[in-house]
């Protein structure tokens, strides 16, 4: 496992010098719907009014039929992640109806994208009741309970498999660990239920535990996720880095997202043995796709993510001050945030600044 | 004679319930002997619920209450001390009524059962429908404001069966079970405590989009258990947006029904938007018992023997015990002096921004009662 990590980190390395001798690289562009495409021009006219040496190769993953005969990823979007290894989503219209998988699972499974990252950060000039909001949640997203094996035993019971392996446990502790030291963090708390689930959790908790260990310079702690429930609301500003199975990190995600404004304010990035994903994890808003009224900051900070895990740090610092500049200031506000401006004029904005 | 006049008595509580609203065993005053005195049974619990509970018996007594307590020391983490969980359902099963204080699960058993002493509690009570009213207190400075929730939730089954097994080592698989059955009940549980307390909305939580044959069959009883009831309006919510709109939006909830884990999670960020674990209370309830606890379940162990904790929570239990007894005077002079007492903001526990201690606190409530 840590060998993996080595291996990743070396691979890493000459990617983000050969970035810097040849000027760009290549990034996969998923667009997305509703508001997606808007959404992507706003970020890439930023990206280029700030000088990003990156090239966008956009790809359009509206499900085709394969040769099994079901519908899924165009097989040219799959290749595109491959090979650029690095990917910016918009939001996904989840197909209604039989014969679609989620397009998201799909891509998940594909990219095997095994843990979740979600800063949440309260934002100056954006007043929610919840003030000193600052945690980054980091889910497993391969198994727990979202394995989908499910069965109904006799009419009337259920039963669904919640799936906890010590590989998965381990890879994504791994990372929590890793990202916590990367990102100048100084706590890792592990959210589980292991006095209810007890070899299940049990599992999960002792992976983190273990991997805690050979990281004695970032604090750890353990905590139910019922009190960190509780604790959250009440004070947020108990909580650094968390880290828990699939289920928990779903619930307190969004609960997070919730505490500094909602899921249009806050970046996602999905880490994979293929590559990763940055994406926002926000609707489609089809009441207002086309209207130049939606804001892009959820994506924008998914690809300021992006630049930093791509170690472009110089470009995603000025491009994350010159947005929080503009969100400080109040005056260009998009319709959520309580503003009136439109999309164009938020981002114009952003582009002065830089 | 007796037997069998307890058994027709039985027989026709049963066919009652099930005719008309579930109203679980109220008004039991006279069946005792002694001069109409209820006998409650009582387990502190792990953690500061020896404490709390202390000082529920103390306000109690100074308000004269007419009610004998049971005492059992029930606790998973003190195996040596622990009363027989036989005993202590067979005085429950007895009383009827149960007030208990909050008993911590280790992760781990001494004997390797996979099932808490809390589940085993409430899995041979068949205790399935935990309720807590989670309402903004006066003087409690919160960031939001007029909450008045109630939270249903099943809790016998789902994540908490206790059904595990590692099929090959390091793969473990946990069962969450979900039936029909359990889940029409506590379903048409939570309409029927909407409709008697007039409330207008019930909610569901589920994660159906991705569990969509176990919490879908819950979705679907609760749909189905809705259609009977068309003056009570009925709504859908994924659970992590629940999470988020209750973060946002508190004020939007009515009454909830959830699965058992998603429940806890309700309960708990409620509970921490009204001012925490000290101040809700919560009632589990049986077809024929009711066992009153704190609505978040915390054991609050660093707090044992400091004097600090709030006993708002569990004198809240004890008022709530009295209403359901049929004793609303002694209630209401507790609850009044309770909201006295919160409301003047002289004396109040750490957790909510004072100095004061348990015993202080304790005090001030019985001082105000007179």
């Amino acid at each position: 496992m840590a060998a993996r990590f080595i291996q990743k980190i070396v691979n890493a390395a000459p990617a983000a010098s050969r970035s810097y001798s040849s000027g760009t690289q290549k990034v996969t562009l998923i667009p997305g719907d509703g508001i997606g495409p808007e959404i992507s021009a706003a970020v890439q006219k930023i990206f280029t009014a700030a000088n990003v040496p990156i090239e966008w190769e956009a790809v359009d993953v509206t499900p085709v039929r394969g040769p099994d005969g079901k519908f899924g990823i165009p097989q040219a979007a799959i290749d595109s992640v491959n090979t650029n290894k690095i990917g910016l989503k918009g939001p996904l219209m989840t197909p209604v109806g039989k014969g679609h998988r989620s397009l998201n699972l799909a891509l998940r499974k594909e990219f095997n994208l095994y843990a979740n990252v979600r800063p949440c950060r309260s934002l100056e000039g954006y007043k929610t009741l919840y003030d000193d909001v600052d945690v980054v949640t980091i889910r497993e997203n391969t198994e727990g309970e979202y394995s989908g094996i499910e069965h109904e035993i006799v009419d009337g019971v259920v039963q669904s498999i919640k799936l906890i392996t010590e590989e998965a446990s381990k890879r994504v502790a791994e990372y929590a660990f890793q990202y916590a030291k990367n990102n100048n963090r100084k706590k890792v708390t592990v959210v589980h239920k292991a006095n209810i689930m007890r070899m299940s959790d049990g599992l999960f908790l002792r992976c983190v535990r273990d991997m805690a260990q050979k990281y004695p310079e970032i604090q750890f702690e353990e905590k139910y996720l019922d009190t960190v429930c509780l604790n959250m609301v009440q004070n947020p500003g108990k909580y650094d880095v968390l880290v828990m199975p699939n289920l928990y990190g779903d619930i307190l995600s969004d609960m997070c997202a919730g505490l500094v404004g909602g899921l249009g304010l806050t970046p996602s990035g999905n880490m994979g043995l293929n590559g990763a994903l940055f994406e926002s994890v926000h609707g489609t808003a089809p009441d207002i796709a086309g209207k130049d009224l939606a804001n892009p900051t959820a994506l924008l900070l998914s690809a300021v993510m992006m630049l930093r895990h791509m170690e472009l740090n110089t470009y995603a610092d000025k491009i994350e001050r010159a947005a929080f500049e503009t969100i400080k200031e109040s005056k260009y506000l998009t319709g959520d945030l309580g503003g009136r401006a439109k999309c164009s004029e938020f981002t114009n904005e952003i582009c002065a600044k830089l | 004679m007796s037997m069998l006049a307890r058994t027709v008595g039985r027989t026709f509580m049963q066919a009652a319930a099930a005719r008309s609203l579930h109203t679980s065993s109220a008004l039991r005053v006279s069946d005792n002997f002694g001069a109409n005195r209820t006998t409650c049974t009582l387990v502190p619990g792990d953690g500061v619920g020896p404490e709390l509970v202390y000082s529920l018996q103390e306000v109690f007594k100074a308000a004269s209450v007419p009610v004998d307590f049971e005492c059992y020391f029930l606790s998973e983490i003190n195996p040596v001390l622990s009363a027989k969980l036989e005993d202590v359902v067979a005085s429950i099963q007895k009383n009827k009524v149960c007030i208990k204080g909050v008993l911590a699960t280790p992760d781990y058993s001494n004997v390797g059962d996979l099932q808490t002493l809390n589940m085993k509690l409430r899995n041979d009570l068949d205790l399935y429908a935990n309720v807590v009213h989670v309402r903004s207190l006066p003087g409690v400075k919160t960031r939001h404001t007029n909450i008045d929730t109630v939270i249903i939730r099943e809790q016998t089954e789902g994540e908490y069966s206790a059904l595990e097994h590692e099929s090959v080592p390091g793969i473990v698989e946990c069962l969450k079970i979900v039936t029909a059955k359990k889940s029409m009940r506590i379903a048409k549980f939570a309409f029927d405590y909407a409709t008697k307390n007039q409330r207008k909305k019930v909610t569901a939580v589920h994660k159906a989009n991705i569990m969509k044959l176990g919490d879908g069959l819950f979705l679907r009883c609760c749909e189905e258990v809705s259609r009977l009831y068309p003056r009570i309006q009925f709504e859908k919510m994924i659970v992590d947006n629940t999470t988020m709109q209750m973060v946002s939006n508190p004020n939007q909830f009515d009454v909830m029904v959830t699965p058992n884990l998603y429940g806890a999670i309700v309960d708990n960020l409620a509970s921490g938007l009204v001012g925490g674990a000290g101040v809700v209370a919560g009632a589990s309830y049986s077809s024929e018992t009711v066992v009153f606890e704190p609505g978040a379940r915390h054991t609050f162990a660093e707090a044992v023997g400091k004097n600090v904790a709030n006993p708002t929570a569990m004198l809240l239990c004890g008022t709530k015990l009295l209403r359901h007894i049929n004793l609303p005077t002694y209630a209401e002079t507790i609850q009044n002096a309770i909201n006295k007492v919160l409301t003047d903001g002289k004396v109040r526990t750490k957790d909510l921004g004072g100095q004061s201690t348990t015993q202080d606190f304790t005090r001030a409530i019985i001082l105000s009662m007179s």
